[in-house]
């Protein structure tokens, strides 16, 4: 018989072995520890204060075992989605052998789905890319680090010294650090192009542009954790539960905390939408319709926040002129919702507040993307949900950094930290990086090019194959150098193809070789193709952003394995063989090849005033990281008085004003005038324009003030709208008075020629922005948000169908905008969408097909299919479809199917998933799998040791054309495919 | 003693697959062992739940009553642990159990099987406390570091709660209580032969 644990364990404890190894260790589990490990602790459900403790584990003669003793604790961000988990990893005589639940972080407290829970095997996977590859004769080839650097170089410069630098793509990744990311941009400006982009282009490009031309920042406004403060959460066009896990503890709380209404509208009934109270099921594409038909309901009933629009918002008339059309009638027949149900929720929205709108790729990812997102700001603005806690719009970006990477300009469109890329935008950069601006100049084609756009992620495949002369730069793109990012995810694979074998050159810096390398070999590749081994972001230390704009330190968990570099220390290595390293590297401390992260992060905190990340010094990020249990769960602030945070907000969400000696906490809500500037409040941004002339019908026009109209911030001294601080308007308060001598003499040198012109973004000593927080006022301003966002292809957000859409019937009334030149490449979406109705298109792929995430994979997947804890779960590509369509098609539920697109003769094969989840007519996959293409299994293509566990057809093999005109976006939510059993 | 026990808040999953991979991890689990997983009923449709399922840790375990070789036993601390050594995995074990918990490596043709292998409340097995030997076999043994099991403790939505049953019975009536919903403490009535009153 065996003997009882206890016995056995005071015997092994009498023994005294293990005794002597458990000195100093956890003496058990007190009530605090055991209620949080429970779960409990910080939500309003712990009044445990009357619960009998007698019950709870008293100590445990016990130690910690001597397999983990001795082990280092170090903390790193979860690398998998933009919620920002803390991730707590033992490390043992250099490896990372476990993970614990990370506490005392606000944003997960111990939490993580899937992914966050088995990132240590990412790390140790023996799956991984050990030494650079390159193809040759069809052929991979180990080389060494020196060689591939130089041959790469050498090309690179062939291809700069023949077609100019835009012929060659950087290719960046919302996975690098802010500072991986910063340095990738930077790259790209001292090698002379604007054609540097990375994944928000194809997750929330259309966020930002719509967003920020309706309030200035095109940012989620709260918080995850604010959402606990709800009293109607909507959630339309994401799915949390899988996309964003740990986000759902704050929703579901707060939904249980709030009785709070948990509204879904989406056309799959979604794991999210298993929770909702109510679930909304549209049509996909008709977001738009949807919204406006609230709106329709509100403005009917009188619900509208009068006197929040009057103070804060423009363009109230012009947007119930649209709205008016909308009667609920026209928007069933276009979105499939009764319009009793849309009463409902609008009632919600406008009456049972605070109400806060969440959204995802739902709504980004169409070539309506940025109107969709506008016309969601806009039916916040209409109800006043925003600028206040449980309001806003909470916008769940994508990966863990893409937030950053947005904010630090890997991007085609900006410099960094949203400048632009004007001339004022330049020198203001030359004079952070301290080069001159006629050298950054000569690095380009022309001054010209140097102040345009680049050209998308999206369609970088089609400006390596369109005509030259359709691609308006000195030659189509010879070369691609792409670190951190998948091809999979973008969508018209089989033209993709074309594009990969008509490269010169593809570098793909990664920790795993990616589709890049399958499909590359597949589209005939032999040569002029590279694979560098890129370390993980916790082989790296360095900031990242998570979604609510917190900045978090991560520590380096363990030091690169096998041969990996990090990000860092290839743009190193290749701005030495470009010979600008001196330059570019001027100010940032360089040991053995690697740029000090800390360095680079006080060059951004020097430059970074437009958007508030001068205050961000890596000491303050770091002390965080160390205090993250000061910082309440709720608001997430350090109490005052705290030696080392006291009153910061946790991460020092952007914008963190001033220098890090001012001192600003943060702005956990953006926009919320209830708080004093320097307590995180905030109004909206005046970036286009004080005044606007308005044509009235008689044919006169009358000038109307774009400035708040008595709103301000708490404690404002001025107490109504105001424009943006400069020097002059300083002077014209008399508050000049305030700078320093050395402030003035900074503002001087910023501009010698106008000092007065220079404003609180450009002024590098923080003068401005110090002065105007004293004065209780936003740097910014004090303006209104646009519901006419004036400038923007559809000023006033208009239903447009999809590309291709099963409603042919809609599209006369409802046409894609004309075709057009954007972003350096021509844009046929009007041209193709009237082909598709011309040749039946919808009759031959009669279902409509959109995509998505899965918990256990992220993006492109190979890294996560290449871990065997997360590919076990889901070991095949399939498509959902519903039973009513399956039957017409004789489909089984688990079959093999075959799927056609409506473009390139596309077809892909998978299983059938028959549910009910998908409404008739929809069908649904997720977007992580590749290398499969067209029913083939590319396993062989990968060098050896390096596939993925699991491998199959990629969604974007069947997705088809269409581009957002305001940012590129490419349209794989709604496309139309058949389906057949195979 | 605390009566360590799990429950599942089936109003909170939301199939985030989190303790099945912290499970994994903790215990490098090989691919085909799954000590816990999630079962979601209603698939797609409204009314999907999920619940989240390992062994539970059983009152008079059934397990323990069929094994033919006395391997299984319960702790102090009410958690039902198995000796490898001793287990010669005749399987059952697994049909006796009501949730499915037991899991057999295949270990050659004809389908022979290898010793049992199934959830230890992260509590290890007979041999000492956090050795080498017992991490090989049962994986960590969190509870003698004074810790929970790592499935509970890092649950994306707190859904899934491990630690004296009295405890959590109490945590999930305050829940549902203040939310005005609940579908029951799953797997208690089978499990503990109680349900939690609310």
């Amino acid at each position: 018989m065996l003997i009882k644990r206890t016995q056995q364990r005071s015997q092994i404890a009498s023994r005294g072995s293990i005794a002597a190894g458990m000195a100093g260790q956890t003496n058990g589990l007190d009530r605090r520890t055991f209620l949080r490990r429970s779960g409990l602790a910080g939500g309003a459900l712990a009044a445990l204060g009357t619960l009998p403790l007698g019950s709870v584990r008293t100590a445990k003669a016990a130690a910690a075992g001597p397999l983990t003793s001795g082990a280092t604790v170090r903390k790193s961000i979860c690398t998998h989605c933009s919620v920002g988990c803390t991730v707590t990893a033992e490390v043992l005589n250099g490896v990372w052998i476990g993970q614990e639940p990370s506490w005392e972080s606000p944003i997960n407290r111990g939490s993580h789905c899937a992914k966050g829970a088995s990132v240590r095997e990412l790390v140790h996977s023996e799956r991984r890319l050990r030494y650079p590859m390159k193809l040759v004769g069809g052929q991979w080839t180990r080389v060494s680090w020196d060689t591939a650097i130089n041959e790469i170089g050498d090309k690179l410069l062939e291809i700069r010294q023949k077609s100019g630098p835009d012929s060659v793509y950087w290719l960046g990744s919302a996975k690098m650090t802010n500072e991986g990311s910063y340095l990738f941009r930077k790259l790209g400006a001292f090698w002379g192009t604007n054609n540097t982009d990375h994944q928000a282009r194809i997750c929330h490009s259309t966020t930002v542009t719509g967003v920020a031309n309706t309030w200035g920042y095109g940012a989620m406004t709260n918080s995850f954790n604010d959402i606990r403060n709800a009293k109607t959460q909507i959630i339309m066009g994401g799915n949390p539960a899988e996309a964003h896990p740990v986000s759902l503890q704050h929703l579901l709380e707060g939904k249980e905390l709030q009785k709070a209404n948990f509204v879904v509208i989406d056309p799959r009934l979604t794991r999210t939408a298993a929770h909702a109270t109510e679930y909304v099921r549209m049509r996909p594409g008709a977001d738009i319709p949807v919204l406006y038909g609230m709106m329709w309901h509100i403005l009917q009933n009188g619900w509208e926040d009068k006197e929040f629009i009057k103070q804060r918002v423009y363009g109230f008339d012009d947007l119930r002129k649209e709205v008016e059309k909308w009667n609920p009638e026209e928007v069933e027949r276009v979105s499939g919702v009764p319009g009793e149900q849309l009463k409902r929720v609008a009632k919600m929205l406008a009456t049972e507040k605070p109400a806060t709108l969440i959204w995802a790729m739902g709504q980004t990812q169409k070539t309506v993307g940025t109107a969709n997102v506008r016309a969601s700001c806009i039916a916040l603005l209409l109800t006043g949900n925003v600028g206040a806690p449980g309001t806003g719009a909470n916008i769940f970006r994508g990966h863990d950094n893409v937030q950053g990477a947005t904010d630090v300009g890997l991007d085609i469109v900006t410099l960094p930290f949203y400048y632009g890329l004007a001339e004022g935008a330049w020198k203001h950069w030359a004079r952070v990086w301290e080069v001159d601006y006629e050298f950054l100049q000569s690095r380009f084609d022309s001054k010209q090019i140097m102040e345009t756009p680049g050209i998308p992620l999206t369609r970088w495949f089609e400006a390596v194959t369109l005509p030259r002369e359709q691609v308006a730069q000195k030659d189509n793109v010879r070369a691609v150098f792409v670190q951190g990012h998948a091809s999979n995810s973008i969508t018209r694979i089989p033209e993709s193809l074309k594009g990969l074998k008509a490269l010169e050159l593809l570098v793909i810096a990664d920790p795993h070789p990616t589709t890049w390398a399958s499909l590359a070999v597949e589209a005939g590749r032999r040569d002029g193709l590279y694979i560098l081994p890129v370390a993980t972001q916790f082989e790296c230390k360095g900031s990242r952003v998570a979604s609510n704009r917190s900045l978090q330190w991560g520590e380096q968990i363990v030091k690169p394995v096998f041969e990996s570099k990090d990000d860092l220390e290839v743009t190193y290595l290749m701005a030495k063989k470009f010979g600008f390293a001196d330059k570019m590297f001027k100010n940032i401390k360089v040991e053995n090849d690697v740029p000090e992260a800390e360095d680079i992060l006080r060059e951004m905190n020097r430059g970074s005033w437009s958007t508030g990340y001068c205050g961000q010094s890596p000491e303050r990020l770091k002390a965080h990281m160390k205090n993250q249990a000061k910082f309440d769960f709720l608001s997430m602030r350090a109490p005052k008085d705290d030696p080392e945070v006291g009153g910061d907000y946790y991460g020092l969400p952007w914008p963190c004003w001033g220098k890090p000696e001012v001192r600003h906490p943060g702005t956990p809500l953006l926009y919320n005038t209830n708080l004093h500037v320097m307590d995180g409040g905030g109004t909206f941004r005046p970036r286009f324009g004080l005044e606007r002339e308005e044509k009235l019908p008689d044919g006169t026009t009358r000038k109307v003030s774009l400035l708040a109209d008595g709103s301000y911030s708490k404690g404002s001294a001025i107490q109504d709208g105001y424009p943006e601080f400069t020097l002059a308007s300083l002077k014209k308060l008399g508050w000049d008075t305030d700078l320093t001598a050395e402030e003035m003499a900074t503002i001087n040198r910023v501009n010698p020629a106008n000092p007065d012109a220079v404003s609180w973004s450009l002024d590098l000593s923080g003068g401005i922005q110090r002065v105007a927080l004293m004065h209780g006022c936003v740097p910014y301003g004090n303006g209104k948000a646009r519901m006419n966002a004036f400038g923007l292809p559809d000023p006033i957000p208009v239903h447009r169908e999809p590309i291709y859409t099963p409603r042919v019937d809609l599209v006369s009334k409802y046409p894609t905008l004309p075709d057009a030149k954007q972003f350096r490449m021509p844009n046929i979406g009007f041209s193709v969408q009237k082909a598709a109705v011309e040749r039946g298109i919808a009759k031959q792929f009669p279902l409509v097909l959109s995509s998505g995430r899965l918990v256990e994979y992220e993006g492109g997947g190979e890294e996560t299919r290449t871990n065997p804890w997360l590919a076990e779960l889901q070991q095949d590509m399939f498509i959902e479809i519903n039973p009513g369509d399956a039957a017409d098609r004789g489909i089984k539920d688990g079959g093999w199917v075959w799927v056609t697109g409506a473009e390139s003769n596309s077809r892909a094969r998978m299983k059938a998933l028959v549910t009910e989840r998908v409404g008739k007519g929809v069908a649904w996959m997720p977007f992580h799998f590749g290398g499969w293409y067209a029913g083939q299994d590319l396993r062989g293509n990968y060098p050896k040791g390096t596939d993925p566990i699991v491998l199959g057809e990629s969604a974007n093999t069947i997705t088809t054309y269409g581009y957002d005109p305001a940012t590129g976006m490419q349209e794989p939510k709604v496309t139309l495919c058949q389906i057949a059993a195979a | 003693m605390a009566r360590m026990k799990f429950l599942c808040d089936a109003d909170r999953c939301i199939e985030c697959n989190a303790c099945v991979t912290a499970c994994k991890n903790e215990h490098e689990v090989p691919w085909g062992i799954n000590r816990r997983r999630v079962v979601t009923i209603n698939d797609g449709k409204p009314g999907e739940r999920s619940v989240s399922m390992a062994c539970m840790h059983c009152t008079d375990a059934p397990c323990a009553a069929v094994c033919p070789v006395n391997c299984i036993y319960t702790t102090a601390d009410g958690v039902v642990l198995h000796s490898k050594d001793l287990c010669i995995g005749c399987g059952y074990c697994f049909y006796a159990c009501p949730f499915g918990a037991p899991q057999y490596p295949k270990v050659g043709n004809f389908g022979s099987r290898g010793k049992m292998d199934k959830c230890t409340y992260c509590a290890g097995g007979p041999e000492a406390d956090g050795s080498r030997e017992e991490y090989e076999k049962y994986g960590a043994n969190r509870l003698a570091e004074g810790k929970l099991p790592l499935c509970a403790e890092m649950c994306s939505t707190k859904s899934l709660l491990a630690g004296d049953g009295e405890i959590i019975a109490q945590i999930y009536k305050e829940r549902v209580m203040k939310r005005g919903y609940g579908s029951g403490a799953w797997g208690w009535k089978t499990a503990y032969r109680e349900t939690i009153e609310s």
